[in-house]
């Protein structure tokens, strides 16, 4: 808990919740007919409406990106490193606008909400939900909140591939696309990940078919698995060797199969904490809007041919040690905007932290990202 | 204006898509940006360079020419491929120049001219490797690995049947000199090629 704000912080934000009554058709068919959206927001939007900033969240995040809920929250959002008073998404500069997607569990319409045609949970019958819908659903949003065009869509990681569709769908709605640490697809690698994270779930005996929550239970193991196991594609072998190394919790071997290592009682740790907070249905639906991601798919697996109608200006951020989506990930989006002939600007950041990197601020990633932004400062007038 | 700037912005047309490989600071393509509404690309590896570029709204990509060659480039994507004041630093300056008419209808190049009077004077005299303003470095930790001359370079370009379209000569300050035109391997500090393939118009 901080004693005081700290002076570059956003302090103190209530989410507002968005209700939609007009039905959203989705890319599997189905139609939600109204929806919520919980969304925060900070900095002021200006009289011309040209300086706001949308940021997407990645698989586990939520509209709480930045400051603090309450002064006794132990932790300021998920990136606050990154926005705020005189940081990179520069508050007093920037309208910024951080929702929970749709299909999320932390407020917006997902799993875990009341369906209305039953009076219960969705569980298993909420729809699978693409990358496309929630950039769809994000536009709406856009529209209630009187946004035309956002001076930038950022995001990091399943962020980035909001990013990047949103140049696809929306050309005229965005003047810079900004996607760090991202993809854009899946490699089968990825795919192989996810699909151990869903079988973890789907295999605890507490997951019902998904409809856990009528049987006033929790697939927390699953759930915790596959935190785990995610968790390790978050970090790179190096960072993992300086947190923990081969450390043990006690001074001993004790020939058992109890967490003695330190890395498997963090692991655990983590794993059990998500499992009390996360959704699994929702956990699911991420990891499967993660794997059918895939743009260039209808353009026969040219990207560059998909990019044809973007229009914005594009920054692609990597990290060195970023195992899950590599630099060559985020270069294969750059050559194909390359191919296109859109603005682009690329930089491959050392940092030791693997994929988690995009959320922890090293000098040149933040001089960098600070740059880029800055310009879309100036550019949209503020 | 410097010199070599306006030299090269002269042979820039107006909307050229250009590829700048090393191209620093952006200085160069943000005034073709401006004065020659040119599209394009800045290749860099230098972290502060990189971040000025993003700054001044020039699209720069981190590749490094050594290590990542230039396979990411399709054929012909460009108008112009630049390359100012790197040749010298890239380990393999002969392929980049196949590179660069690989991707471009034609090159531009400019480097240091190591066969300059004072470079020669003073390793004659003083029997230590020279350093200038151009080439201000120690022999041990300079970038510029491939020093060469203008015959050294004009030589290699008659090798592999890349024509000279066009060459100036300037001095130190980027400035045109009499002397430099009249006598360049001599008295030219740097020179600005304009390069095309010996089949090309």
């Amino acid at each position: 808990m901080p004693d005081s704000l700290p002076a570059d912080s956003v302090g103190v934000v209530t989410p507002q919740t968005y209700h939609f009554e007009t039905p959203i058709e989705l890319a599997c068919g189905h139609t939600l007919d109204s929806y919520d959206l919980v969304v925060e927001t900070y900095g002021e939007l200006n009289a011309d409406r040209s300086n706001a900033v949308l940021i997407c969240h990645a698989l586990s995040g939520h509209h709480h990106a930045a400051g603090y809920h309450s002064m006794d929250d132990r932790k300021p959002g998920w990136w606050d490193t990154c926005i705020g008073p005189g940081k990179p998404v520069d508050t007093n500069r920037f309208f910024v606008v951080s929702l929970n997607n749709l299909g999320g569990c932390h407020g917006s319409t997902g799993p875990n909400s009341i369906n209305p045609a039953t009076g219960k949970p969705y569980g298993p019958d909420f729809p699978v939900i693409t990358v496309g819908d929630w950039v769809k659903s994000q536009a709406l949003l856009a529209d209630r909140l009187g946004i035309d065009c956002w001076a930038a869509v950022v995001g990091g990681s399943l962020g980035g591939m909001q990013a990047l569709q949103w140049s696809l769908d929306y050309p005229d709605r965005l003047k810079h696309s900004v996607a760090i640490a991202s993809s854009p697809r899946l490699t089968a690698q990825n795919i192989a990940f996810n699909e151990v994270a869903r079988q973890a779930i789907t295999s605890d005996r507490e997951f019902h078919e998904g409809r856990y929550y009528d049987f006033d239970t929790l697939p927390r193991r699953g759930l915790m698995l596959a935190r785990m196991v995610g968790h390790i594609t978050y970090l790179s072998d190096a960072s993992m060797g300086e947190k923990f190394g081969r450390e043990l919790r006690d001074q001993a071997y004790k020939f058992g199969y109890d967490a003695e290592f330190q890395v498997e009682s963090y692991l655990r740790y983590q794993g059990e904490r998500f499992s009390e907070v996360f959704d699994a249905n929702t956990y699911l639906l991420m990891t499967r809007a993660l794997d059918y991601f895939d743009p260039a798919y209808e353009f026969g697996g040219d990207l560059s041919k998909a990019l044809a109608r973007a229009s914005c200006e594009f920054l692609v951020l990597s990290f060195s040690t970023d195992w899950r989506f590599t630099p060559a990930r985020s270069e294969e989006m750059v050559n194909a905007m390359i191919a296109a002939r859109k603005k682009v600007s690329y930089a491959e950041i050392d940092a030791p932290w693997g994929h988690d990197a995009f959320l922890i601020p090293t000098p040149r990633y933040t001089d960098i990202f600070t740059a880029y932004m800055d310009r879309v400062a100036r550019e949209a007038g503020t | 204006m410097r010199a070599d700037l306006e030299i090269i912005q002269q042979w820039v047309k107006p909307g050229h898509h250009v590829l700048d490989l090393g191209c620093g600071d952006g200085t160069l393509l943000d005034f073709l940006q401006r004065e020659r509404n040119a599209s394009g690309y800045g290749l860099e590896i230098n972290p502060d360079h990189i971040t000025t570029c993003m700054s001044r709204g020039v699209s720069v990509i981190e590749q490094n020419l050594d290590t990542q060659g230039l396979d990411n480039f399709e054929d012909n994507s460009f108008d112009i491929v630049l390359m100012t004041q790197a040749l010298q630093a890239v380990r393999r300056p002969d392929k980049v120049l196949d590179e660069m008419l690989r991707l471009g209808d034609e090159g531009i190049v400019t480097f240091p001219n190591f066969a300059h009077w004072r470079l020669r004077w003073g390793l004659a005299l003083s029997g230590r490797m020279p350093e200038s303003e151009a080439l201000p470095y120690k022999w041990y930790n300079t970038p510029n690995i491939r020093l060469c001359t203008f015959q050294d370079f004009e030589a290699l370009c008659r090798q592999k049947g890349i024509r000279i379209k066009s060459r100036r000569v300037v001095d130190g300050q980027h400035q045109n000199s009499w002397l430099a035109r009249l006598w360049p391997n001599l008295l030219g500090e740097i020179a600005i090629y304009r390069i095309t393939r010996e089949n090309r118009s």
